[in-house]
């Protein structure tokens, strides 16, 4: 229940982060909420020398425009994601995914880049960032370079980012009017997908044109549903097509066995909330 | 050792503490404020909720250290005057406990609930609720507490208690 010992620094700037994560090596941790990284300090599954507090840094908190794209904030909080303006209007999947994380407590503390730095697979905001396009950008020893999501997620907990990394912000293009939902299943609150999917639909004239659909705890890593996505483009949005699309859902996918669901039976989950995610978006 | 300065429940402290301290255990141990509790490991049970600027957080899953410069308000600080806070009679008055190890907790959760929304319907207040389990009243008297809170609190409402304390939560 109680962490072992660490040094506690709480930089003002992110230059001071970066050089603080660098001179403590690979023995260092990042504290953004604390909602993934306390529970684990707490069961001593890791145990840092030296922990370094991202709260200090005010330019890594908020979401703002910038031409086509809007930006989050790494540091910025589900909370505030599920409140803004700019969200409910450009990036409705994000928001949708948000609402399923956790409970209210948890939403207050726990940021994006947090969740995407995790890189749990059965995390809730991966599929959304690979779905919606998403760019990290990543401010480390060697400066600050844009990583794309589909490159980003490199395996279970495992991440581009690198020992003195800090993930700095998430740039997303506008999904303006595209019609979106995550459908997520598991068995109690508060807990992580057994299987979820992400789907952003372009709907002209009642067919589609562009279809981007995500797998959340699928594989090691968040998973784009290809075979599902061209399936439907050009069909109408109706329940026969949405089910001859999911069909193709656990396509190329490997789902992992774990005491909350054999991997077969995540194959179905993954078809039968593909189908629902489908005509939910389609609405 | 780090010095921290924190209000709590109205109180200003400064304290040096370990970094690895977690908020409940500062307010436990430091402040002997044990009426906010600890109920799991696994930051599930929401029993160790209080209000962080305003905002409920679980304070098992919070540093001392990261409550610095912060204003911290637990079950203990609600009550205005000898009154109980509109919520906290709610609970009372509606039979929402029976062992009452969770009820500090949903006390807080609920307060932050009402800020945010204060007049939520049953599904709302069951899912605003979603980060605190209680293993007594299977949550039913719960639920009615809150929707009794919501009535008592509402502006101009003939409350059977004197007027609510401010409802913290929502933090905007
Ligand atoms: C009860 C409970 C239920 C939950 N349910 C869900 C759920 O349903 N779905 C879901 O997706 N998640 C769930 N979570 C996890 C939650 O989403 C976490 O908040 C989130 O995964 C981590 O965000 P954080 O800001 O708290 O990060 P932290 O815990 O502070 O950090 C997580 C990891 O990322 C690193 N890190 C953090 N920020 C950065 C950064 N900017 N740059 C580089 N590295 C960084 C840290 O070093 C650490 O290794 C749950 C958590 C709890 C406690
Ligand atoms: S003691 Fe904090 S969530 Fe259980």
């Amino acid at each position: 229940m109680i962490p072992a010992k660490f040094d506690y620094v709480k930089p003002a700037s992110l230059a001071d982060a970066v050089a603080a994560l660098q001179q403590a090596g690979d023995d260092a941790k990042i504290i953004a909420g604390g909602q993934s990284l306390l529970p684990v300090l707490r069961l001593r599954m890791a145990a840092p020398s030296v922990v370094v507090d991202l709260g200090g840094i005010a330019e890594l908190k908020g979401i703002r425009e910038d031409g086509d794209k809007v930006v989050i904030g790494a540091m910025t909080p589900y909370y505030d994601i599920l409140r803004d303006d700019l969200v409910k209007q450009h990036l409705t999947l994000l928001a949708q995914a948000v609402a399923t994380v956790a409970d209210n407590q948890v939403r207050h503390r726990g940021t994006l880049g947090g969740a995407l730095a995790h890189a749990d697979p059965a995390g809730d905001l991966g599929a959304p960032a690979l779905v919606l396009d998403a760019e990290m950008v990543i401010t480390g020893p060697g400066g600050t370079r844009t990583v794309a999501a589909a490159d980003f997620f490199q395996g279970l907990f495992s991440t581009a980012l690198g020992e003195a990394d800090i993930l700095t912000e998430i740039r997303f293009p506008k999904f303006t009017g595209w019609r979106t939902h995550y459908e997520k299943f598991n068995r109690t609150a508060q807990a992580w997908s057994m299987v979820a999917v992400g789907v952003a639909l372009k709907i002209d004239g009642g067919t589609i044109s562009e279809a981007r659909v995500g797998l959340t705890n699928m594989g090691d890593r968040p998973l784009r549903a290809t075979a599902v996505e061209q399936a439907l483009v050009g069909q109408q949005a109706t329940a026969d097509v949405a089910k001859a699309a999911a069909a193709h859902a656990a396509e190329g996918t490997a789902a992992p066995s774990d005491a909350d669901a054999a991997a077969d039976y995540r194959e179905h989950l993954a078809r039968v909330l593909t189908g629902r995610a489908v005509l939910a978006a389609a609405g | 050792m780090t010095q921290i300065r924190v209000t709590v429940d109205g109180v200003e402290y400064a304290d040096d503490v370990e970094p690895r301290m977690l908020l409940v255990y500062y307010l436990r141990e430091r402040l002997g404020k044990t009426g906010t509790v600890v109920g799991c490991d696994t930051s599930n049970c929401g029993a160790c909720t209080v209000h962080l600027n305003g905002q409920s957080v679980k304070s098992c899953s919070v540093l001392a250290v990261q409550a610095d410069g912060a204003e911290v308000t637990t079950i203990e600080g609600i009550a205005r005057d000898g009154q109980l806070h509109p919520v906290q009679q709610a609970f009372h008055d509606n039979h929402a406990l029976q062992c009452g190890y969770c009820t500090p907790g949903m006390i807080m959760q609920a307060i932050d609930l009402l800020g945010d929304n204060p007049d939520p319907d049953e599904q709302e207040i069951r899912e605003g609720l979603e980060g605190n389990l209680c293993r007594c009243t299977g949550y039913h008297n719960i639920v009615r507490a809150v929707q009794d809170a919501a009535r008592r609190m509402k502006p101009g409402a003939s409350a059977d208690t004197p007027a609510p304390a401010a409802v913290a939560g929502g933090g905007q």
